[in-house]
């Protein structure tokens, strides 16, 4: 059975492998061989999930060790697996999302002369990504942290020839190596104060570490997940990265890759639970991030990117949750995987929407679609209910409890923090209450697109609408499901260590502050968007919508401070190289031999020179020699 | 010991090949390729032999010879390899064949030679040169007899100088003549340099074997027994004499590794070389220069080694940001990727004086890695370079769309430079931090800002050149890779992927070496603060039963 997971991993890396170098002649079969992979790859997943169901409580972790990959004295680094109960939730969450978005893609990137390249990429992903979560050791994560990085970055570029899509890949990947950075540091860190970067014994040994090393370790490792999963201050590559394809906005940028972070706490949480004030800073994180995303969201015309605010900010919720310790990780998790069908749904959605309007993006252009794209409506519909937490929906079970577990943080900062999920879940029902009604309400906006041509609105293709169709099952059903005698929560137990918290405020209040909270943001959207039309230039708009067009600002500081004056920068450096360090060794050189000199004099004797110098150190050698004898 | 002489046949059969490949006729060109492509892969199957007869727990130094040479200096012809030899030779002798092929065109007679009749072949000469070459540093990585060491380390500069100096890329920005100009003076800027630091060691070297005469009776040059007697206390240095000893060997490594701030010759001889001869410079001449580091400073002079460590951390710290962040504002694609080695030489000389196991083991396994990737990089460079006639930046762009399989394969090589984990320079660049930040942590976390800047240098250079719209004309008639380009490139390919995933095979090897290396410098590795017990990270023995069992 543990073989299994080498085979889980191993077959979309087999797919990518063959697609990639296999060339031209898989063109016509590339598409269904790495879906087919993809497929492969969920039921050896759902195969392990059964029989970790059938192991009792205690006894669901599978190992498998593969061979040592670099053994150096006093450093052992595997290649070997380990499945437990939460790595469980992300392999059926990402071959599953997976296997649909490859079916969805094959429709979507139909009339793309380089699908083949692409579904390579996503089988590429999908290993990565696996690796990430079912690696036993850290410097194994690594690799699969900075393969789906690669990934993303392979991706979101995919369309090479728009600079904008090359400038915006390189930026993701550059965001996340300062965030990498963080994870080698922090491995580093383990590796002094542990001898070992080996997850299960980490994690034992955790308590018996110094505060500030663990700090240290805790604080590295977040801004490690700050990077994969775009928060602040290194949230600003996420929006760009909708550059990419709509299918992979949908599995890397919304479902699975930018989880990541959220996956990293989790697994670390026995270092984070040592470290309190780590733990404060990643809860601060969240809730800068669930606000500042969903501020963005609010502001953005560009459907993706509309989406893509709204995902960082969900995002936000799930660090915060996770940054809450025991009483946190599971509802993280849990959030996460509803957060993963709704958000793929929605995005497959307005993947649909642009394939049927001349891949405009700019809702502004769009307006009364849903009499036009029935399925698509009805999906995107069930998805927007979900996160916007319309009662007993997937949204409504997973956020309710985070909000919880915030009030029960206890204390000023347990009231904050509930005060800012609340307040974030207002904003999320106004600002997806916006899409929802630019889209597929109101009057007709549509334009011409660059060549002229009318959009004639129309349903997407079967293999498009069906994974839609799938996620809006997931949307409405998969929270309830988790809910349900809290199986989803039993089933993380063991591995989150789950600890309930003591909330000032009862479950049943919280509950009614965010249907207020749900009715407030709806409503407001609505007066805003519904009951009046939607004009097709976007107004001017106050200070902070200005803002938060422009990301709340963030890149223009990131422009200023860190490309100009990295520009400045190396420009000094290369003039300086080439005339002071080079000018002052030649000069220093000068001095004991006239090298400058014959430098202009070129190869003017050279060669005389050089069998000058030559003969002179030999004769040097000899006389000395002599003169040792002679003494 | 009356053994077969394996590594004197290894240094041997390219020297012969020089000479046959020197004296083809001058019309038989092709000819004289193919001779020399098949004497490198001579090598190449000799050198795989040293490596497979090497007994990673055998002695330090193995496949020994030993004669007498100039008796009156205690000179000696005596070589030796331990394992960070044995793969450095293993590395040279790779490599070269790859020179060899993506050099297939690079050193045509100019058109209408003929008619004027001259004798010049350069075709002969520019394979000749290279062999000649591999066998002088075959010989530098295998002597364990220091003047020997130094003679092939100062006489490779010569066939050096001639291939820089001689062969440059056909089409150049400035013009033909203007070319000629800088190639000359890169040739003489490299010989200079290398050079100076040349007759600062033989001082150096003097010095040595007075003091060793002074001592021992008798002086010697021999590796082995110096070290010997060093250990046994029958040699002994006064403080100064040892350290400005270190210091005469120390910087004319520098100069070759190089380090800040005696770089400045590299990009000069990288830009104007053609991509073959960059790729010797980088990946494997200056490659002695390290290895000479931590098989000469460290086995010499420990003492003063230890001494210098704080400066030689430094000046390794800013060679790995200095050079990334040159190499960012680099506008010429073959300038970019020297400023890159030098970051990258700057990881290596870090790792070596971290004196660490992961830091040494790391910069060992980082020459071999750096050489494997900077060739597939700077090759495919060089076959983007040929065709568009430019090695400025700002004269591409598109290319991945006409040139699919050559942007790729530009990309990999890419990513194996900025240490991609699943590639093989990550294992080494991992290790080399890891055991930097076990000693010095504020070192470590320097370096690893490192690989920000080198994501950052890598992509622009792919986006400048690969992406964007196809804007210009003679970037749309650039065709994708031919089956000779691709059979020098997919290799390369194929072995930083095996090696990123499987370095076993190099690290056993390389293990005892960098064990008798730290016990030269008499330094245990820091111990962990809070060991796991039962996970075998910390346990010396097991690593020990581990790295044993499997031989």
């Amino acid at each position: 059975m543990e073989s299994l997971i080498g085979l889980l991993v191993g077959a979309p890396l087999l797919g990518a492998a063959v697609l990639l170098v296999g060339g031209r002649r898989l063109d016509r079969v590339g598409h269904w061989l790495a879906s087919a992979l993809a497929a492969v790859s969920f039921v050896l997943g759902a195969v392990l999930f059964a029989e970790l169901l059938g192991r009792s409580t205690d006894d669901r972790t599978l190992h498998s060790h593969l061979f040592s990959w670099v053994p150096v004295e006093g450093f052992q680094a595997d290649v070997a697996f380990q499945l437990d109960q939460l790595s469980m939730v992300f392999v059926l969450l990402i071959t599953g999302v997976g296997t649909l978005i490859h079916l969805y893609s094959i429709g979507y990137m139909e009339h793309d002369e380089r699908r083949r390249r692409f579904f390579g990429y996503l089988n590429l992903f999908l290993a990565a990504m696996l690796l990430l979560v079912l690696a036993d050791n850290y410097l194994l994560l690594y690799v699969g942290w900075e393969g789906v990085g690669l990934a993303s970055y392979l991706l979101i570029g995919f369309w090479q020839h728009k600079p904008t899509a090359a400038a915006a890949a390189k930026k993701a990947f550059l965001v996340n190596r300062v965030g990498d950075a963080g994870l080698a540091i922090a491995i580093f860190l383990m590796f002094t104060t542990f001898g070992s970067f080996a997850i299960a014994p980490v994690a034992e040994a955790a308590g018996e570490a110094g505060q500030g090393t663990l700090t240290a370790i805790g604080l590295m490792l977040l801004l490690a997940a700050c990077g994969k999963s775009a928060q602040v201050p290194l949230q600003s590559w996420l929006g760009d990265a909708m550059e990419g394809p709509t299918p992979v906005s949908a599995l890397i940028h919304a479902a699975t890759m930018v989880t990541a972070g959220v996956y990293l706490i989790t697994r670390s949480g026995a270092l984070f639970n040592a470290a309190p004030d780590a733990q404060t800073v990643v809860v601060v994180v969240g809730a800068v991030t669930l606000l500042f995303g969903a501020l963005v969201g609010c502001a953005k015309d560009d459907i993706k990117k509309a989406l893509a605010g709204s995902t960082m900010s969900q995002i936000g919720y799930m660090i915060l949750a996770a940054g809450l310790g025991p009483i946190g990780y599971a509802f993280a998790i849990m959030h996460l995987v509803t957060h993963g069908f709704f958000k793929a749904g929605l995005f497959l959605g307005a993947g649909s929407v642009m394939h049927g309007m001349n891949d405009e993006v700019d809702m502004r252009r769009y307006g009364g679609l849903r009499k036009y794209m029935p399925v698509t409506f009805v999906t995107f519909g069930l998805g927007y209910l979900a996160i916007i937490g319309f009662p007993y929906l997937s949204g409504f079970f997973s956020k309710d409890q985070i909000i919880e577990a915030a009030f029960a943080k206890g204390g000023t900062q347990g009231w904050i923090l509930g005060a800012v999920t609340l307040l974030g879940a207002a904003i999320t029902a106004y600002y997806m209450t916006r899409v929802m009604l630019m889209t597929f309400f109101g009057e007709k906006r549509w334009k011409p697109d660059a060549e002229g041509n009318m959009p004639h609105p129309h349903e997407s293709p079967k293999t498009m609408t069906i994974p839609m169709v799938v996620l809006a099952f997931g949307s409405v059903f998969a929270g309830g499901l988790f809910k349900l005698n809290d199986s989803f929560v039993h089933w993380l137990e063991p591995v989150v260590s789950l600890e309930h918290g003591h909330s000032p405020v009862s479950a049943g209040t919280v509950t009614a502050a965010t249907i207020v909270a749900l009715v407030l943001g709806v409503g407001a959207a609505w007066l805003q968007y519904g009951r009046r039309p939607v004009p097709a230039e976007a107004p001017r708009g106050s200070l902070l919508t200005r803002a938060a067009r422009r990301d709340l600002l963030q890149d223009d500081f990131n422009h200023v401070v860190l490309v100009r004056g990295g520009e400045h920068l190396t420009r000094s450096l290369v003039y300086l190289d080439g005339k002071v360090v080079d000018g002052a060794v030649n000069g220093v050189a000068a001095g004991f031999g006239g090298l400058s000199g014959r430098l202009r004099r070129l190869q003017n004797g050279f060669a005389r020179s050089y069998a000058v110098s030559m003969f002179g150190g030999a004769a040097v050698l000899v006389a000395a020699t002599l003169l040792m004898r002679a003494v | 010991m009356s053994t077969f002489p394996l590594l004197t046949t290894t240094a041997v059969v390219p020297a012969v090949g020089a000479i046959a490949t020197a004296a083809t006729p001058a019309a038989k060109r092709t000819a004289a390729k193919w001779l020399a492509l098949l004497f490198s892969l001579a090598t190449l199957v000799l050198a795989a032999v040293v490596l497979a007869r090497f007994d990673p727990g055998g002695g330090r130094y193995q496949l020994t010879e030993s004669h007498s040479w100039i008796a009156d200096f205690g000179v000696r012809y005596e070589l030796g390899v331990d394992g960070i030899g044995a793969v450095l030779i293993a590395l040279t002798a790779l490599l070269v064949p790859f020179v060899i092929g993506a050099g297939w065109h690079d050193a045509e007679p100019a058109e209408g030679a003929q008619e004027t009749g001259r004798r010049w072949r350069p075709t002969q000469g520019f394979f000749a040169l290279i062999l000649a070459v591999e066998a002088m540093v075959v010989i530098s990585f295998a002597a364990t007899d220091v003047f020997l060491f130094y003679l092939f380390f100062e006489a490779m500069l010569i066939p050096m100088y001639f291939l820089i100096g001689g062969f440059g890329d056909r089409a150049h920005a400035a013009g033909e003549d203007e070319g000629a100009k800088q190639r000359s003076y890169a040739a003489v800027k490299f010989l200079l340099y290398n050079l100076a630091g040349g007759l600062l060691m033989l001082a150096a070297l003097i010095g040595l074997y007075v003091v060793s005469a002074d001592q021992l009776g008798e002086g010697t040059f021999s590796l082995q027994q110096l070290t010997q007697a060093r250990a046994d206390g029958e040699l002994t240095m006064a403080t100064n004499t040892e350290r400005l000893l270190f210091l005469g060997f120390f910087v004319a490594f520098a100069i070759k590794a190089p380090l800040w701030p005696l770089h400045t010759w590299l990009p000069n001889a990288m830009g104007e070389a053609t991509a073959p001869v960059a790729v010797l410079i980088t990946a494997v001449v200056d490659k002695v220069g390290t290895f000479a580091m931590l098989r000469f400073c460290l086995g010499l002079f420990p003492g003063a080694s230890e001494w210098a460590t704080p400066v030689v951390l430094v000046l390794a710290l800013v060679s790995i940001l200095y050079g990334a962040l040159l190499a960012v504002g680099q506008r010429d694609i073959k300038r970019l990727i020297a400023y890159a080695s030098i970051s990258h030489f700057g990881f290596i000389i870090l790792g070596v004086f971290a004196m660490t196991s992961q830091g040494q083991g790391g910069a060992t396994l980082y020459m071999v890695f750096h050489g494997i990737s900077t060739a597939a990089l700077m090759l495919v460079a060089g076959f983007l370079i040929s065709r568009r006639g430019s090695r400025l930046i700002a004269d591409y762009g598109g290319v991945q769309k006409v040139a699919p399989v050559l942007a790729g394969t530009f990309l990999v090589g890419g990513l194996a430079t900025l240490s991609l984990p699943g590639l093989a320079p990550f294992v080494s660049e991992f290790l080399v931090l890891v055991g930097t930040f076990s000693r010095y942590p504020a070192a470590g976390i320097v370096a690893t800002a490192g690989i920000i800047l080198a994501a950052l240098y890598v992509l622009l250079l792919y986006q400048r050149t690969m992406t964007g719209p196809l804007v210009k004309a003679e970037v749309k008639a650039i065709p994708d890779l031919k089956v000779r380009e691709l059979a020098v490139v997919a290799p390369l390919i194929a072995l930083l992927i095996v090696l990123g995933v499987y370095p076993k095979p190099l690290t056993s090897v390389v293990n005892p070496a960098v064990e008798h290396s730290l016990s030269d410098v008499q330094k245990n590795d820091p111990r962990p603060d809070h060991p796991v017990a039962e996970h075998g990270g910390a346990s010396t023995d097991k690593t020990d039963h581990r790295g044993g069992e499997h031989e």
